[in-house]
């Protein structure tokens, strides 16, 4: 009991130790605020919509009224103005990458049209551009149709659809991509700080020698880690809050229609979470740059494949494997979850779960690796 | 020093400055004024110094002799006045880069200017280099170097594995490989033993016969040594108090040593209430520290050997020995931080273990290093460890002002640690290491490079706690009147205690007059050292000053740009790189891992979407209707959907990505052709997956409603037009094609930027920053330097990456080879140059880390068109996009890879990469200082 007393009173006083040092650091608290304010802003901002200007070109060889007409179809926001092209200029233009779609319309297309010979319209897709390839392929056949369709009503009927669909999308009912972004960037902005503050604080102290300090005296390991993770945890937390209410809500007029306390709760629990990983990369590596390398290596397929940049389903089943293993995309589930969904507990609980075992996991790892490497720390 | 005796040319006539000396001074110093917040280091100095001799600067710590060498050295930047060295102003850069080959500088601190991972012989070899010599002259030079410093027989060992001693002595090796004609020593031989420290100033002895025109600037604490000097400074407060010989010095103030000279000199409201310490006699008690044939292995490394040694209460205990010799291991033992090997450790009778919260309670213990937190405030520092010893607020808050009387905190409480001299930190570290009452104090060299005045103040607290409280103290030192005021002392060498009694017994096992011709005695028997005789020493000097040809005089101006210098810097850094594996296998491991990981990763081809039906019809149509879509590769059909509310639910809970709803009378709505409407739920929560999915379900129905006509009239419905879509560069819109020669760009700018961005910063911290203030070295050819290995390493990265793309994930590469390379060279080259940058801009490696991560994970994921092209960007994203390196070298990887480009094509994209290097190299080298503030 009284050892219970002492853990809890210890980690409470080395953890406020970490705020003063914290509040020491100029350099290190202009990059939380720069990261929880102007990067996230610039993220959600820059972030295209699924189809955005594109860019795209038209080779008109039919010069005619139909032609002209799909040619004013493409339009922003979904296309850069098409720009007009010679038919022998198409390679160049596409090996430079200046144009991702070059839509060629055939001599006599009209007439053909019109005559129900049913011509062929060539689409050239730039498909090293990945996702503006599938999407902007389907957008133009859509339009093309639909000029066409009504081009010709107008001389003849044309046959209606017998069944129509009509999509909804729920909870971003634009699909507005910025959303999406802005809340993935917090995200990352969280990982990175989790990780990287918790592990180079470790190194640090080891660097400075304050760490033998502080084990002669009456701390245990666990109890300087903790004191760490709470301290490091709590000041992430604050800015991440802000930076959900002011930033993303307040500026970029993000509707977020989950419960903030409720997300609150999870970020406390995920950078218990990455603060594991981070004071356990701290045991690992020997120095500062060693430091520096594990992070990108760790930080990279995090932010990557966690499944807040590209869907999850579209990932291999080993790497979705190996990354369920980590807390990150269990994480960004929840967050979607919560914050655009609506979830509660009684829906995400499974998540918390995943989230809390695998930080006490990296938790106990680290602090058996602290134990055990304390005595051959030597600078 | 009385070995040196022979070799000094004191001219006892000569007392006031450079009176007998026709040659002008070395150094002039004129109104020199220089200041850190509210604190003077020089307060208008004005000072001649003379040529060829030994100057020592005396006086207690923070009072600004290290500010004035390293003003003197040209590291450091003026402020106010005028600096004259070798007949020039030193606020002149010119002047600087002239006369820098002529001075050497070997800053405070144990090798502090080394390379740790580098052996003895690349640390001279590397200034060897810098000053421009040739590969013979180098080795002759080193050789010779190594064979009168005795570190020959070292010659392969690592700066960091080697003694304080020996450290100092390869210090000054580095310094003396380009024949200075000035020698700028601060503080050389504090933490040395004092075997080391007798051999390191025969070592200069020898060396000033063989230059007698060099001279040498030193700055010392141990008084005894500056006995043996030339001509002395004596400093106090940033002003001269003194100068003149050592005997004149203590002919004016009529005292008969030099440290009761300097006291004399004081003003008196400095010299305080200094009097000789006196130390009551001991009536010892039980038994507290026992140790019991304590072994310590590190691997086969015996640090610590059948140690044996008992301490009583109240007793003071000096434990000495050379540096290295498993002091500060038998320490850690007895403190229970390190379970020894073999052995007990006892306190008070119990049995040390490491575990046990306790016995640490019981123990006080100031570690060599200030252990404390420099960014806390000294009574934040004070709090804390009250709190963690649990001390309640009112009882902490008594003692601290208790101890803050008595160690004399009082005007420093709300001080920083970092800005305080050396004496008082130590005073606060021993403030902090007794606040909860230990049994017993263990201390690490705690008066290591503090002034005598604050170390007998210091002294003072240690008797006053041994004999007052009855505190056992276990203690370490290199000073011997410390040791002389111990009960006892052990003398340590190589893991093995040599001898243990009181001090006078020592002295007269040894039959030596002093303590420390005990210890010497004793310790270069053990070790086998001959040491010369002190008359001897000069005969000796002239065999060595005969034998070596003199060196001839380096070049008067160095040049401009040197490329033997750059590469001297990217040998060095290769070397360390080289050295740390661990590092090494993560660049290169790390890429592979990450390359298989994004790789196969990334990708955007969806399949597998979940989805539901709420089927409220359930006729033939809409059942066949949805058998459709669960035909596609592109669903994953969920159990069906039971309602309205049921669709919430799930879609809610993310189990859905798309759900369908099919209204009652479908089938009948169709057969009547009233276009009934089929309802699609799409998750908005990830828009990419959703707009996707609206492609794919789309696609499907079409597919589904053609079918359908096709089937009741028996031909395919006539179509308006065909559109023919062609999908260029990658026909089968394979994933791996687009996102491989993505990934590369991406790695290749992690990565190195992470190699290159703790080079300078790292530097800054360690302290070998230095070297760049005070050799001929450009900010230009250091930058570069460092740089070279990385892009090296870098084009090692990517050609890997190469292999692994066109080998095991099967991508074509159809363009031209050189273009690819050549991109990728400048690529890495403008990398490793943003990495630098982010060094050059912040001042710790934990900023210059968190800048780097952010500097370019965001705009290379997000802002290059790895996935959005950049000219669907917007804002401030898209500037960044168009200039960010990454971006240009996204387009010529993928146009080599898959859209078969060469140069030609492909010239758009390599000019803004050339434009970046320059741009950051100047960037960097602007941002870079060559002096310190």
């Amino acid at each position: 009991m009284a050892t219970r007393k002492r853990t809890l009173h210890n980690t409470w006083h080395l953890g406020i130790k970490e705020f003063h040092s914290l509040l020491g650091d100029w350099t290190m608290l202009f990059l939380i605020v720069f990261m929880f304010t102007v990067s996230v802003y610039a993220d959600a901002r820059a972030k295209p919509e699924s189809l955005h200007r594109a860019s795209i070109a038209v080779v008109d060889e039919d010069q005619s009224q139909l032609s002209t007409r799909i040619i004013a179809a493409l339009q922003p926001p979904q296309f850069i103005p098409p720009v007009h092209v010679a038919l022998s200029d198409i390679d160049r233009g596409m090996d430079a990458g200046l144009h991702t779609f070059v839509l060629d319309i055939p001599p006599n297309f009209q007439r053909d049209v019109l005559a129900g010979r049913a011509p062929a319209l060539q689409l050239n897709v730039d498909a090293t551009r990945q996702s503006q390839a599938q999407t902007g392929t389907g957008y133009i056949q859509n339009i093309v149709n639909d000029e066409i369709r009504a081009f010709v009503q107008r001389y003849r009927s044309t046959a209606v659809q017998p069944v129509q669909l009509i999509e909804r999308a729920m909870f971003n009912p634009n699909l507005t991509e910025s959303w999406f972004a802005a809340v993935t960037a917090i995200i990352n902005n969280i990982t990175l700080l989790g990780i990287l503050l918790t592990g180079a604080a470790l190194i640090r102290e080891r660097e400075h020698g304050t760490i033998e300090h502080l084990l002669v005296m009456p701390v245990t390991p666990f109890e300087i880690m903790l004191s760490k993770v709470w301290s490091m945890g709590v000041v992430v937390l604050i800015a991440s809050s802000f930076s959900l209410q002011i930033v993303v809500k307040g500026v970029l007029g993000v509707v977020v229609p989950g419960s903030a306390v409720l997300f609150g709760a999870a970020t406390l629990l995920y950078l218990f979470a990455a603060a594991s990983i981070g004071v356990f990369m701290g045991t690992l590596a020997r120095n500062m740059p060693q430091f520096g390398l594990m992070s990108i290596l760790v930080l990279l397929p995090l932010q990557i494949l966690s499944g807040a940049l590209t869907p999850r389903e579209s990932m291999p089943d080993v790497v979705r494997g190996l990354m369920s293993l980590t807390p990150t995309t269990h994480f960004v589930s929840l967050a979607q979850g919560v914050l655009f969904r609506g979830a509660g507990i009684e829906v995400v609980w499974p998540e918390f779960l995943m989230v809390a075992a695998i930080g006490t996991l990296f938790f106990a790892l680290a602090h058996h690796r602290l134990r055990s490497t304390i005595g051959t720390m030597q600078n | 020093m009385t070995s040196t005796g022979g070799t000094m040319r004191t001219d006892p006539g000569q007392d006031r400055v450079a009176g007998g000396n026709t040659r002008p001074p070395v150094v002039r110093l004129a109104e020199l004024t220089h200041r850190y917040g509210d604190v003077l280091a020089a307060d208008g100095v004005t000072l001649d110094i003379p040529t060829g001799r030994m100057v020592g600067f005396i006086g207690p710590d923070g009072v600004g002799k290290s500010t004035w060498l390293g003003l003197i050295a040209g590291a450091r930047q003026i402020q106010h006045g005028t600096v004259e060295v070798l007949g020039g102003d030193m606020a002149s850069a010119r002047h600087r880069g002239a006369v820098c080959p002529r001075i050497a500088y070997m800053p405070q601190g144990l090798g502090k200017n080394l390379y740790p991972t580098l052996s003895v012989f690349e640390n001279i070899d590397f200034f060897g280099r810098l000053f421009g010599q040739s590969r013979a002259e180098r080795d002759e030079r080193i050789a010779d170097l190594l064979a009168s410093t005795g570190l020959a027989d070292f010659a392969d060992r690592p700066a960091n594995k080697l003694s304080g001693g020996m450290k100092q002595k390869l210090g000054l090796c580095c310094a003396l490989i380009h024949d200075p004609d000035l020698l700028i020593l601060d503080e050389p031989t504090t933490g040395v033993d004092p075997l080391s420290r007798r051999q390191f100033w025969e070592l200069i002895g020898r060396i000033r016969l063989r230059r007698p025109g060099m001279s040498v600037l030193v700055a010392t604490a141990y008084m005894e040594e500056a006995e043996q000097y030339d001509w002395l400074v004596a400093v106090d407060a940033g002003r001269v108090l003194a100068t003149g010989t050592p005997a004149g010095l203590r002919g004016q103030t009529g005292t008969d040593t030099l440290e009761e000279a300097f006291l004399a000199l004081l003003p008196p409201e400095r010299r305080g209430d200094h009097e000789a310490l006196t130390i009551p006699p001991l009536t010892a008690g039980e038994v507290v520290i026992e140790a019991r044939d304590l072994q310590m292995r590190f691997g086969d490394f015996v640090a610590v050997d059948d140690v044996n040694l008992q301490v009583r209460r109240g007793e003071i205990f000096g434990f000495l020995g050379s540096n290295g010799c498993g002091k500060s291991t038998t320490m850690k033992m007895l403190t229970g931080l390190l379970p020894p090997t073999r052995g007990e450790a006892r306190l008070l009778g119990e049995v040390l273990d490491a575990r046990n919260i306790d016995t640490r309670r019981r123990v006080g213990y100031m570690s060599q290093a200030f252990s404390l937190y420099g960014e806390l405030s000294v009574r934040r520092n004070l709090q804390l460890h009250a709190r963690l010893f649990e001390l309640s607020q009112a009882e902490g808050d008594a003692r601290i002002a208790e101890l803050a009387r008595r160690f004399d905190l009082e005007p420093v409480m709300d001080a920083l640690p970092d800005a305080l001299p050396l004496g008082i930190r130590q005073r606060l570290q021993l403030a902090v290491a007794v606040l909860h009452r230990p049994d017993v104090l263990i201390l690490d060299e705690p008066t290591s490079g503090v002034d005598p005045v604050a170390r007998d103040h210091f002294w003072a607290l240690i008797v006053d706690l041994s004999r007052k409280d009855g505190v056992t103290i276990f203690i370490t030192t290199h000073f011997m009147n410390e040791a002389q005021r111990c009960d006892r002392i052990s003398l340590m060498h190589a893991g093995r205690i040599l001898a243990s009694d009181a001090p006078a017994a020592l002295m007269a096992q040894r039959g030596a007059d002093s303590l420390e011709d005990a210890f010497v005695g004793y310790l270069a028997e053990a070790s086998g050292v001959q040491l010369l005789p002190p008359d001897a020493s000069a005969a000796a000097s002239d065999d060595t000053a005969a034998a070596p040809a003199p060196h001839p005089a380096p070049p008067a101006r160095a040049a401009r740009f040197s490329l033997a210098r750059l590469f001297s810097f990217s040998m060095r850094e290769a070397t360390e790189l080289r050295r740390d594996p661990f590092r090494l296998t993560l660049a290169l491991l790390g890429t592979v891992i990450l390359m298989l990981v994004m790789g196969y990763g990334i990708s955007t081809d969806v399949e597998d979407l979940s989805y539901a039906v709420l089927d409220l019809d359930r006729s033939t149509a809409s059942e066949s209707y949805t058998l459709n879509i669960a035909g596609s590769r592109y669903f994953l059909e969920k159990p069906p959907l039971e309602s309205h509310a049921d669709i919430d639910r799930r879609m809610r809970a993310g189990e859905l990505a798309m759900a369908i709803e099919i209204p009652p009378g479908f089938g009948r709505d169709l057969a009547r052709g009233a276009r009934p409407e089929i309802g699609v739920w799409l998750d908005g929560a990830m828009p990419m997956r959703a707009e996707v999915a609206r492609g794919y379900v789309m696609g499907v129905h079409a597919q589904t409603l053609t079918e359908a006509v096709t089937a009741s009239t028996g031909k395919r419905p006539a179509a308006l037009a065909d559109i023919a879509v062609r999908y260029r560069y990658n026909p089968d819109m394979r994933s791996l094609i687009a996102m491989v020669p993505a990934v590369i760009p991406m790695l290749l700018v992690f990565i190195p930027s992470m190699l290159t961005a703790l080079g300078v910063v790292r530097e800054k911290e360690l302290g070998s920053i230095l070297n760049v203030y005070t050799t001929p070295v450009t900010k230009l050819e250091f930058l570069l330097g460092k740089q070279l290995p990385y892009i090296g390493l870098s084009m090692l990265n990517c050609v890997l990456m190469f292999v692994l793309a066109i080998t095991l994930f099967d991508v074509p590469f159809k363009g031209s080879l050189a273009a690819f390379f050549l991109g990728a060279l400048i690529y890495v080259t403008a990398t490793t140059g943003l990495g630098l940058l982010m060094s050059t801009l912040t001042n710790s490696q934990v900023a210059a880390m968190a800048g780097t991560s952010i500097g370019t994970l965001l705009p290379a994921i997000q802002f290059s068109g790895m996935l959005d092209p950049v000219s669907s960007l917007e804002g401030a994203g898209a500037v960044l996009g168009q200039i960010y390196p990454t971006t240009h070298f996204l387009t010529i990887s993928r146009g080599t890879f898959a859209k078969a480009l060469d140069f030609g094509d492909l010239g758009a994209s390599f000019l803004p990469l050339l434009v970046a290097i320059p741009v950051l190299t100047v960037a960097s080298a602007l941002l870079l200082k060559k002096q310190a503030r």
